[in-house]
């Protein structure tokens, strides 16, 4: 199956093999301190009691940190930055499902949440982290 | 310019090639990854909805603190954390292989090779210790108005909501001995179990120490099932990974790639490694961070 020569014939031209690793261990570098901040921002959360919105904010930084780690992984540690753009577009373009894939499924238990807090006392009453002041209906939806 | 571009975007589709530019084998890799992120992607996004229709979820702060060697010590994410750069670093030495093979040197992609296999390996290992760990792990929990003691398991969930005070007392009172004995021997690992079941009921309580009985109710039950069923598919993949990998650490040393003239294999062998890799980013942010 496999020619002697060293490229297949599918392969119409090569990119030229960089000389140095000096990408990789860049790239190496640039993980290693996004997830080190990953981690701070993380145990930060820990530590300090902070208002609902920084902790929802500071899960937001991590989640685009951790878009960013798959970027750098995906481009330079599977070379796919190096490839044409129909090779880059075949597989990126399907993987477009996920932004629907995760807003509809978060939705759906959320709604879930809403709906039995509205309607199931006692799910309400013994999963609460604090008693809910009635007249907050952020929680369990609207009347 | 415009017009060269022109030119080669409509060649690539005229037929005779590769309208990607890659050999088949490794575009067919790329799009069986596809197809495994839709599979992760689809756990990770159910235990996201389960979580979402919950008032109440474990901190991964409470459930992950433990480090080998450290006893009880509070080490939040400590020891995920030398997990994933264990794993980040065997993806560089991957690469590093690849590399060598591009340029053709046998020697530098056997050793980059065995590298990435002994980070494999090491991977698997500190996986199994959290594992053990989490599974025999001794809490206290609210179980039919007593207390009992568990671990985490897929039909047990250790991490729910604190119990403070009179509750506390009051279970304590409903808890029956078996229950008394598993309890107190959290405490005094050094007592023989029978002397313990030998005592009574108002003994057993007596040695407890409520103010230092940390109580939980149980937690969503599901917690358990996508934890390890996602750390554990995950685990397969990197299992799998490391047994391609030694095979390719084989292949290479006995020669087969340099008759062959391409270290084309070791390409693909590097793609399905980087997607471990980039897959365990994503259970790394949706278990241990979030």
């Amino acid at each position: 199956m496999e020619h002697s020569h060293s490229t297949t014939s599918e392969v119409t031209f090569h990119h030229a093999a960089s000389d140095s690793t000096k990408r990789i261990w860049r790239t190496f570098w640039v993980l290693l301190g996004l997830t080190v901040i990953e981690l701070l921002l993380g145990l930060s959360m820990y530590a300090f009691n902070l208002p609902g919105w920084l902790h929802l904010f500071m899960k937001g930084v991590i989640v685009i940190l951790t878009l960013a780690k798959a970027y750098y992984i995906v481009s330079i540690f599977m070379h796919l930055g190096d490839e044409i753009r129909n090779l880059i577009m075949t597989i990126v373009v399907p993987l477009m499902l996920f932004i629907w894939f995760i807003a509809a499924f978060l939705w759906d238990g959320n709604a879930y949440r809403t709906k039995r807090n509205r309607y199931d006392t006692y799910f309400r009453e013994s999963t609460m982290e604090r008693p809910l002041n009635s007249a907050d209906t952020s929680k369990h939806g609207f009347e | 310019m415009a017009t060269t571009a022109v030119a080669q975007n409509t060649r690539w589709w005229n037929g005779g090639r590769s309208p990607f530019n890659v050999e088949y084998g490794k575009l067919m890799m790329w799009y069986f990854l596809i197809s495994d992120a839709f599979t992760f992607g689809a756990f990770l996004i159910s235990y996201g909805t389960i979580r979402f229709s919950q008032n109440f979820w474990a901190d991964p702060n409470h459930v992950f603190n433990a480090f080998p060697g450290t006893g009880h010590a509070n080490l939040p994410l400590a020891f995920v954390s030398l997990m994933t750069f264990i794993l980040i670093m065997s993806s560089v030495t991957m690469v590093l292989a690849v590399h060598e093979g591009h340029h053709g040197n046998q020697k530098g992609v056997v050793k980059w090779l065995g590298w990435t296999v002994l980070g494999g390996i090491a991977f698997l290992s500190c996986q199994a210790w959290e594992w053990t760990h989490l599974i025999t792990g001794e809490h206290a929990v609210l179980s039919n108005g007593g207390i009992d003691v568990i671990g985490t398991t897929v039909r047990g969930n250790p991490w729910g909501l604190e119990v403070h005070g009179a509750a506390v007392t009051e279970a304590l009172a409903k808890t029956p001995h078996e229950n008394l004995v598993k309890l107190v021997a959290m405490e005094h690992h050094d007592m023989p179990h029978q002397q313990l079941a030998a005592m009574g009921d108002q003994q057993l309580r007596g040695m407890i120490n409520t103010a230092e009985l940390h109580v939980r109710e149980a937690g969503p039950i599901a917690f358990g099932g996508f934890f390890f069923g996602i750390t554990g598919f995950h685990g397969f993949h990197v299992f799998s990974g490391v047994i391609i990998n030694i095979i390719m650490l084989l292949m290479a040393r006995s020669g087969v790639f340099e008759r062959r003239g391409h270290y084309l294999m070791i390409e693909k062998a590097g793609l399905y490694w980087h997607f471990v890799d980039l897959v365990w980013v994503f259970v790394f942010l949706c278990f241990y961070l979030i």
